[in-house]
């Protein structure tokens, strides 16, 4: 029962960290999926030099003994294998750069035009989202701020620390840019299911393009030491279905304009 | 306004990808395009409608805070970019 009851607790939020966890979160973009896979690509290489280096050092230490082998060998030249020990660590080098730029640049670029912007501000220590594409003037019309849920204020099957009062709500299958900044000190937006961390810097605006894959509830926390508050200001992501967003939005928008 | 004709503005739509930007540090794309839409306002006057495009794409890309310290400066004439 105990051992159910850990496993359900631990499995159950797929997009958010468990207790004790290894591995990677769920991959929600096809940037994480690719980080996942360059994982496990270099992972390979890792574990066959793991291997092999292990394996001459228990060697020599095993046979360098003042009893079993009182007169070592001394060989200090040998071109045979200066060459082999060159050229092979080379060829795995480029079996792991290869793979690696090509994610690196792939992830930097953008492909086609975003849908829609979202402006992510981190502040001492909540953060504000900005959705302009849709002001017809200055006045923002669709800017809202997101707090930690605190402690005594959580639901049953909540997150401790991850819950935020207003999540950002994105649409899937969509490419999404979102302009991160701060307007203070340096923050930064992290999502591991979407294998996105970007710093935010103050007076400068970093992009990051993504599009999320499925639906679902995505969380991630600040990533750049910020202040007393840093581990609370946690990241809920949102991603809903296209035909959805919409009228999420509009609700959002609803109230604000029609005062006007 | 109701619920029917807002739903229907909700256009997916936002600034384009702009090739002079290329890299993640989209601070002068903000900033471009807001002088870009000042620019296009000085040159083809305040009612064109051409220059609605400008705007939306600075509004999509710039803070809000940022845009209300630029029209600050712009009224005091201390604003940093060539109009």
């Amino acid at each position: 029962m105990i051992v159910l009851e850990w496993l359900f607790l631990t499995i159950a939020p797929c997009d958010a960290a468990e207790p004790w966890q290894l591995g990677f979160q769920d991959a929600a973009t096809p940037m994480m999926q690719g980080i996942m896979d360059l994982h496990h690509d270099i992972f390979f290489f890792l574990i066959l030099i793991l291997v092999f280096v292990s394996r001459i050092l228990v060697r020599a230490l095993w046979h360098f003994h003042y009893k079993k082998n009182p007169i070592p060998q001394r060989i200090v030249h040998g071109t045979t294998i200066e060459i082999l020990r060159t050229i092979f660590p080379s060829i795995i080098l480029m079996f792991i750069a290869i793979p690696s730029f090509a994610l690196l640049y792939s992830m930097d670029e953008v492909v086609v035009d975003p849908a829609i912007t979202i402006k992510a501000i981190g502040h001492q220590w909540y953060r504000t989202y900005e959705y302009s594409d849709y002001n017809s003037s200055d006045e923002q019309s669709l800017t809202f701020d997101s707090y930690t849920i605190p402690e005594d204020d959580l639901e049953l099957g909540q997150s401790r620390l991850l819950e935020v009062d207003n999540r950002v709500v994105v649409p899937a299958k969509t490419h999404l840019r979102i302009i991160v900044t701060p307007a203070d000190v340096p923050h930064s937006w992290a999502v591991p299911s979407s294998g996105v961390k970007c710093d935010a810097v103050p007076g400068r605006l970093n992009q990051i393009s993504i599009s999320v894959q499925r639906e679902g509830v995505y969380y991630g926390q600040c990533s750049e030491i910020c202040g007393t508050n840093h581990a609370f200001m946690p990241i809920v992501v949102e991603a809903v279905p296209r035909k959805d967003y919409g009228s999420r939005v509009s609700n959002q928008l609803i109230p604000q304009t029609g005062e006007a | 306004m109701n619920f029917s004709a807002m739903l229907s503005q909700i256009e997916l739509k936002t600034a384009p990808a702009d090739f002079r930007f290329p890299t993640t540090n989209q601070t002068r794309h903000c900033f471009t395009r807001y002088i870009e839409f000042h620019r296009c306002v000085a040159a083809k006057g305040e009612e064109s409608n051409e220059c609605e495009r400008f705007a939306k794409y600075y509004r999509s890309l710039c803070p809000g805070e940022w845009i209300e310290r630029w029209e600050e400066q712009r009224e005091n004439g201390s604003f940093p970019g060539p109009l």
